[in-house]
């Protein structure tokens, strides 16, 4: 979220500057930051009742439940911040089940020291995504740990909606013939988060695509429900993804290079860093599994949303080599995407 | 081994007694040492390695292996294969 | 990008293909040196689209393959110590040594960090006064500029907390020692582009002319590398052994003076244990006696320690194209990428680490 925001919303003024440990230790302290810097921003019915539980009603069907922690540094990145990617997060892991995400909880630790401002802050901008992405923060948890204890502050939030009768997206759905859709371009939130952190000497101008995905999910929805499979390649991205997705369904994934979009400036990054963006954590993408029959009506479906203006059909599945994804090279030879080992390191060979 | 990428030259400042650079790669812009490449100019291009600039590309070299390639293209267009020139990003 | 992408095209890419097809009459075993050019093969499925006569020998130009054993331990024991700040790029974190790896050392509660210029860990000695910064300087003449500078920088500015562990390597010796070998069999080499690019290319013409081998300098982008086989190829099939400069763009024949002058103050030739292969002589630098107080194996004093590669791995004789990775007993079995015995498993461009992956499409 961009400052100026947040200079509409002044910080609110409490007794101390920054996070004391009896903030965390349920006195006064505790219910003066909640009702000044939460409550204010996340407020619903559910939430005001301040009970141990949120209740809430019930519509029928199944449930979609996912949880994530948040522990990204640096907490504030250009594009986003740990507030908005921990909305997000758990937005889009709900609904790449095809559930209409309607709840979360949201769970933080705080390092003592922590500057109110920052909380506040973030807050704010946990408060605009969930806004965006339509669900509501019914639960909430703070604590607060020694300075030293952990970075900052820390953000669990865990999320849940339902899905609708006769939806079934699963990694194990995939099929030979099936097309591959990508909403847009890789590497962006990943390459941004890297080149910010100190120590790279970097000024760039890449930005996260931090962003919820659920409204984009009912657009393709409203296309066609017989959507094999969907997920958003966060860490490990693209290759991670589909190579689970090959590994699940048991079939192979053929890709075709030059059509996997990356921004000009992530790329100039990713060069320089040796690091391949097919690897590298996409917060505001999705990869969707359909048959080809109705792969085009969904692109253009996608296309129609901006967060899929750049979306595209990147591949197939394929009978041959089962549990592969291998991608077609220009000249004609096939590389084999498979997992890292590990997390991606800027490297000099 | 060696990782290294052309990019522009932006800027040239003083750091801790180095000659360093702002150097463009499409938009991300790193810093690097040009204590190697005293004769760079702004606007010029370098490879980067590791945080040094290592050599200043030879502009007239890359035009010449362009050019050479170009007539492997028109070559390629009179035997009927129908290759298109070149697009060159600025 | 520019300057990048040009290098690219898929278009004149199969039409430097179509003439290496035309030009080849026979089998030719070549090897790139540089592990970029491995790379940069096996990504774009160079090696899959090449006449079948032509075999590409991957060899040992990758720092994270040859940096032996015994440094990686010397690495993790300084690591581990109170006090010490061990700084390394990326590409070495993983790379076991012959009881753990720097991230597990950093698990265990030492400071270890990534940078990407050997002028970042100088501003971190700066920062800390109080600790010991130990740069991990690994590679091969093109690090050697920057690590250099590094050591230079830091007596200029009296920085006594900093020192480098220096593993360093070079080209030519390692060149001269696969070609003098009674079971060589490489024919031509594709010289590594960047390494002449600082050192020039004035040392290969004696070896071009002692072996009768072709050396062709280029680049890393896939028109580079094709090009750099085609012209390899033409002076194989007409009998000529020249260094050509295929890579005009950025090398020139006398290299990088201001650099050569620099590392040659503070790095002088010695002996070096390349991994896989063994001591290769005066095949790599160590810090001159001027500046021998940044030298961090005498200042944590651990010379001493003495590794030797493990037996079962065979990857020595397939750095030198003798041996393919499946003919190796342990290939797959004991040694994967995730728990790689050598050198050519450990770096995911390595001949092994390359061959694991492939080996599962090669059916299709």
């Amino acid at each position: 979220m961009d400052f100026p925001e947040s200079l509409s919303c002044p910080v609110p003024i409490l007794s101390h500057d920054t996070v004391q440990l009896a903030h965390g230790a349920g006195g006064k302290l505790s219910n003066e930051m909640i009702d000044k810097i939460f409550l204010p921003r996340f407020t619903n019915t559910t939430l005001e009742k301040m009970e141990d539980q949120a209740i809430l009603e019930n519509p029928g069907g199944r449930i979609a439940f996912s949880t994530d922690t948040f522990v990204v540094d640096p907490i504030f990145f250009p594009g986003g911040d740990i507030g908005d990617l921990a909305i997000n997060g758990t937005v889009n892991d709900v609904a790449m089940s095809g559930a209409q995400p309607l709840y979360l909880s949201a769970g933080f630790i705080l390092e003592e020291g922590l500057p109110f401002e920052t909380l506040h802050r973030i807050v704010l901008s946990m408060e605009k995504a969930a806004n965006i992405a339509g669900i509501q923060i019914v639960a909430g948890d703070t604590k607060v740990v020694n300075r030293g204890s952990c970075d900052k502050l820390f953000i669990n939030t865990t999320g849940f909606g339902f899905v609708p009768d006769g939806i079934n997206i699963s990694a194990s759905n995939l099929k030979a013939g099936d097309k591959i859709i990508l909403s847009g371009t890789l590497a962006d939130h990943g390459m941004a988060v890297m080149t910010s952190r100190e120590g790279l000497s970097f000024q760039s101008t890449v930005k996260s695509d931090t962003a919820g995905l659920n409204h984009m999910v009912n657009d393709m929805l409203a296309v066609s429900h017989d959507i094999h499979a969907l997920r958003d390649p966060t860490r490990g991205g693209l290759a991670t993804t589909l190579n689970e997705f090959a590994a699940t369904s048991n079939v192979g994934i053929q890709l075709e290079d030059g059509k996997i979009p990356v921004k000009d400036d992530v790329r100039g990054a990713c060069e320089l860093l040796g690091i391949d963006p097919l690897y590298v954590a996409n917060e505001g993408k999705l990869v969707a599994v359909v048959p080809p029959e109705i792969a085009d009506t969904m692109l253009a479906a996608m296309q129609n949303n901006p967060l899929g203006a750049n979306a595209v059909i990147i591949g197939e599945v394929t009978d041959n080599h089962p549990g592969v994804v291998a991608l077609r090279m220009g000249l004609g030879g096939n590389r084999i995407v498979d997992m890292t080992v590990g997390e991606q390191l800027p490297r000099i060979c | 081994m060696c990782l290294a990428v052309p990019g522009k030259l932006l800027e040239v400042f003083d750091e801790n007694g180095l000659k360093m650079g702002n150097i463009d790669f499409a938009g991300s812009v790193s810093k690097a040492c040009l204590e190697y490449v005293p004769e760079i100019e702004v606007g010029q291009y370098t490879i980067v390695h590791a945080g040094f600039a290592l050599s200043v590309l030879n502009e007239k070299e890359a035009q010449e292996t362009f050019d050479a390639w170009d007539e492997v293209i028109d070559a390629a267009n009179k035997d009927g294969i129908g290759l298109e020139k070149l697009e060159r990003p600025d | 990008m520019k300057y990048l992408d040009e290098f690219r095209d898929p278009k004149i890419a199969k039409k430097i293909l179509d003439e290496i097809h035309q030009v080849t009459t026979q089998p030719w075993v070549i090897m790139e040196i540089c592990g970029g050019q491995t790379h940069s093969i096996i990504r774009n499925g160079i090696d899959q689209v090449l006449p079948k006569e032509i075999e590409l020998v991957h060899g040992p130009g990758c720092p994270v393959c040859v940096t032996p054993l015994e440094i990686i331990d010397k690495a993790i024991e300084i690591a581990g110590r109170p006090n010490v700040i061990f700084t390394s790029f990326g590409d070495m974190l993983r790379v076991p040594g012959s009881k753990k790896d720097l991230f597990m050392v950093r698990s265990e509660g030492g400071d270890v960090r990534t940078v990407f210029s050997p002028l970042e860990s100088l501003k971190i000695a700066r920062e800390n006064p109080d600790k010991e910064v130990v740069f991990f300087a690994v590679g091969f003449e093109t690090t050697a500029p920057g690590n250099a500078m590094a050591v230079a920088q830091a007596a200029k500015e009296g920085l006594s907390n900093f020192s480098e562990l220096v593993s360093h390597v070079l080209v030519p010796p390692a060149m001269e020692a696969l070609l003098s070998s009674s079971t060589n069999r490489v024919q031509g080499y594709l010289a590594a582009g960047h390494v002449c690019t600082v050192m020039g290319w004035e040392e290969y013409t004696p070896i071009a002319k002692k072996y009768e081998v072709p050396i062709v300098i280029t680049g890393f982008e896939p028109l580079d590398v094709l090009d750099g086989i085609l012209h390899t190829v033409k002076q194989l099939e007409a009998g000529t052994f020249e260094v050509e400069n295929r890579y005009a763009r950025i090398v020139e024949e006398g290299g990088n003076k201001p650099a050569q002058v620099l590392i040659q103050d503070v790095f002088e030739v010695a002996d070096r244990k390349w991994r896989g292969i063994g001591e290769i002589p005066v095949s790599g630098f160590r810090i001159t006696e001027k500046y021998r107080q940044y030298d961090a194996e005498l200042k944590f004093d651990v010379g001493e320690i003495k590794t030797d590669e493990p037996e079962e791995c065979i990857s020595g004789v397939i750095l030198q194209g003798l041996k393919k990775p499946h003919d190796c007993p342990a290939f797959g079995k004991t040694c994967t990428p995730q728990n790689p015995l050598g050198a050519t498993m450990v770096s995911s461009e390595g001949a092994c680490a390359a061959y694991y992956k492939y080996q599962r499409i090669k059916a299709d």
